[in-house]
């Protein structure tokens, strides 16, 4: 290499440490504790604040330059889709009932992260972790932001996803998410670094954003492809820093290993039920598919979780037990999870359909061990039942939810893949039900905190949604039915798409 | 264990019966029939007698399944708290000792599901 | 040994920096799946600044590389010059 003109001042480590470092001070007015009064109370201890480091070692100067750049391409990109209407050229019009799962869901819980790391930001005493969460905050609402808008093009020509704020609070499913990141946001600041931190994007988030949005890259889909990558590029770091929290806490004080495990141990298995979903998605609402559930599930909690637990082992950290049921889940979940959004589709804002022959196959090939004798049976039951005319429909049958997860409960016992599984705990003098063993702990670790949750169901039977019946459930949840719902085969978007696809590709 | 809390920490349970109107809840899974993709929540009354909650309410969610023609509900087997439990269809919610929000599995011997598959 | 990885957004700013990375760890692996490129590598891999820049022909802040990373895995070392990824098990 020639010799370059200029030499750098400072050095990246010396620019970051002065970003970091010195910045602040210790308050006299007031106590330090009672200026930051809630980066104690979760018992976990910190010696020496100056011992954080984060890896990326982003100063604010590179942040605004490279997150500006990110966005311009973001909208250069997605602009050049919306205008040349991208949209008609996704492989098939049922994909986008998978976006439609995303944009309702995604974005609001997005949105809390955004507001989680800001809470903890402002909690945080060191300077280090105060700097990151303040970047983190900015990037999720970034997410937020950057969804919504690929979001509202396709909200221009597809039914469903007009109402998702609204929506966000009061649709069944959506419980499962907004319990998720409400749980995590209503913990200390600790506890909200390893959930979201930790748990959900080291562990979790490459599920959702590397292979389902190289599944919407292959499916055509140009703006999820390009917000979606454009966000994981933010949850890089933002994996880092979780790791580096949790390195930290360990390295800080030996009384805090079994804290951060209890909630590597819940954060994991709240993360591993969540992402059910996506399962759905990856195995089912693609049209082309890159990897199956089970595969990506395979390559990137299986074997790069499991390369982080070896590496936490140093410092004590086991593999949580919820793992091993997760291992065998896997095969299962995506099957189950759309079977029952198949039934309950009246009272979702998407469409279903039932897989093609081809499909099926490509189901078995990739399920060899569970497919063909427990799921496909299912799937040629209901076909059977369309083709004479009587679509199955699960309506009065309202799913129990569980205390914890709030789904319903949907999943079977573990080494009995016939047998739906349930636990119960009593509290004082009230039953709890549960889907798991893991969220029967989480429940019995804090119930205090379990007996608010919002079940859906339980709230309908309460006469809380618009009435008691599904025609004001309707109504209250904002919701068409027939129209937002039910088969693909005859909707208003597969007529849509056709003649606008049509009308793409010929003159006539 | 408690709640981490800056101070005392008191929850309040959102699903007591208290809060259905006179009614209360009773979740039921049918065995070996995973077309119903989850045990399913009845709104019932204790007064309801146990046998017409069977055939008022459970059977019409049932009546999707081509098994459901052909239950007997006086060989049905049922648990509860996961032991053997045995229900009197003429006496009440109430007089049959089930409390809100109890959870009642039960299979029906011979109903094998879908091409017997448990389905 | 884990495997750490990184992947990039598939396109012509990451083409240079892939065959960089891929020429100084020659154990590393490339995987193409649609719209991202994923490089998976035997308990370390390093992306070295002046690799890159022989490249590309420019000077190169090692930053950049966050317009169009998509996911990485191990702990990482960044300095002006190497960007690290490793496992320490």
């Amino acid at each position: 290499m020639d010799m370059k003109a200029t030499q750098k001042k400072m050095s990246l480590k010396d620019r970051y440490r002065h970003l970091t470092r010195g910045l602040d001070w210790e308050t006299t007015y007031q106590p330090m504790d009672v200026v930051f009064p809630y980066d104690k109370y979760e018992g976990i201890k910190v010696h020496d604040w100056d011992k954080w480091e984060d890896p990326f070692r982003l100063t604010m100067d590179a942040y605004w330059k490279y997150q500006a750049e990110k966005e311009r391409k973001l909208y250069a990109i997605l602009d050049s889709f919306n205008q040349s209407n991208g949209h008609l050229n996704v492989t098939d019009a049922r994909y986008i009932n998978a976006i439609k799962i995303f944009f309702t869901a995604v974005p609001q819980v997005e949105y809390m992260a955004h507001r989680g790391f800001s809470i903890a930001g402002r909690q945080f005493r060191g300077v280090g972790p105060r700097v990151a969460c303040q970047m983190q905050a900015i990037d999720e609402i970034r997410h937020a932001q950057t969804q919504i808008h690929t979001a509202s093009n396709y909200n221009k020509y597809y039914n469903g996803i007009n109402a998702f704020v609204h929506q966000y609070p009061r649709m069944w499913y959506q419980s499962v998410g907004k319990s998720f990141i409400d749980d995590a946001i209503t913990g200390g600041p600790f506890e909200w670094m390893v959930a979201i931190g930790f748990s959900f994007e080291y562990v979790l988030t490459n599920l959702v954003f590397v292979p389902f949005v190289s599944g919407a890259a292959y499916n055509g889909d140009v703006g999820t492809m390009t917000f979606g990558f454009s966000a994981q590029s933010d949850e890089a770091r933002h994996m880092t820093l979780g790791l580096e929290c949790i390195k930290f806490m360990l390295e800080q004080d030996p009384d805090n290993l079994p804290i951060v495990q209890g909630w590597i141990d819940k954060w994991t298995w709240r993360g591993t039920r969540f992402l059910s979903l996506i399962g759905a998605m990856m195995d089912y609402m693609l049209p082309k598919r890159v990897m199956s559930w089970r595969e990506a599930w395979d390559i990137y909690f299986e074997q790069n979780g499991g390369a982080l637990f070896r590496d936490l082992a140093r410092y004590g950290i086991k593999v949580p037990d919820c793992v091993a049921q997760a291992a065998e889940a896997k095969e299962h979940v995506s099957h189950q999870l759309w079977a029952a959004l198949y039934q309950w589709n009246f009272g979702t804002m998407f469409h279903t359909w039932i897989p093609s022959p081809e499909e099926l196959d490509w189901l078995s090939a990739k399920y060899p061990d569970t497919f063909d004798k427990y799921y496909r049976p299912r799937w040629e039951m209901w076909a059977q039942m369309e083709k004479e005319g009587k679509r199955y429909v699960n309506a009065g049958g309202l799913g129990a939810n569980c205390q914890v997860c709030q789904f319903p409960m949907i999943f079977t016992e573990p080494g009995d893949p016939t047998k739906l599984c349930h636990r119960q705990t009593v509290y004082k003098k009230e039953k709890y039900h549960f889907c798991s063993d893991h969220c029967q702990h989480i429940f019995e670790n804090e119930p205090e905190k379990y007996i608010q949750s919002w079940l859906p169901v339980n709230q309908m039977l309460q006469g809380n949604m618009g009435g008691g019946g599904l025609e004001e459930f309707f109504k209250w949840v904002h919701l068409r039915p027939g129209i937002d719902n039910m088969g693909f085969e005859g909707s208003e978007d597969q007529r849509n798409f056709a003649q606008w696809r049509g009308m793409a590709t010929t003159n006539s | 264990m408690p709640v981490a809390a800056v101070k005392e920490y008191v929850g309040v349970a959102r699903d007591t019966v208290a809060n259905y109107h006179g009614n209360q809840i009773l979740y039921m899974c049918w065995d070996g029939h995973l077309m119903l993709a989850a045990p399913f929540s009845l709104l019932v009354s204790p007064e309801m007698k146990f046998g017409d909650v069977l055939t008022g309410m459970v059977a019409p969610i049932l009546q999707v399944h081509p098994d459901a023609a052909h239950i007997n509900w006086a060989e049905a087997r049922w648990e509860k708290d996961d032991e053997p439990w045995t229900p009197d269809p003429e006496k009440s919610i109430r007089d049959n000792g089930l409390h809100h929000k109890d959870f009642l599995r039960f299979s029906t011997p011979g109903l094998k599901g879908y091409r017997g598959l448990g389905i | 040994m884990s495997i750490v990885f990184i992947a990039f957004q598939a396109n012509e700013e990451t083409r240079p920096i892939v065959d960089a990375i891929v020429a100084d760890n020659p154990a590393a692996t490339v995987q193409h799946s649609p719209g991202l490129v994923k490089i998976d590598a035997e308990g370390c891999l390093t992306v070295k600044r002046a690799s890159i820049e022989e490249r590309i022909g420019r000077p190169y802040d090692l930053q950049e590389l966050n317009v169009n990373l998509i996911t990485i895995s191990g702990h990482l070392d960044e300095d002006d010059d190497e960007f690290t990824l490793a496992w320490k098990d």
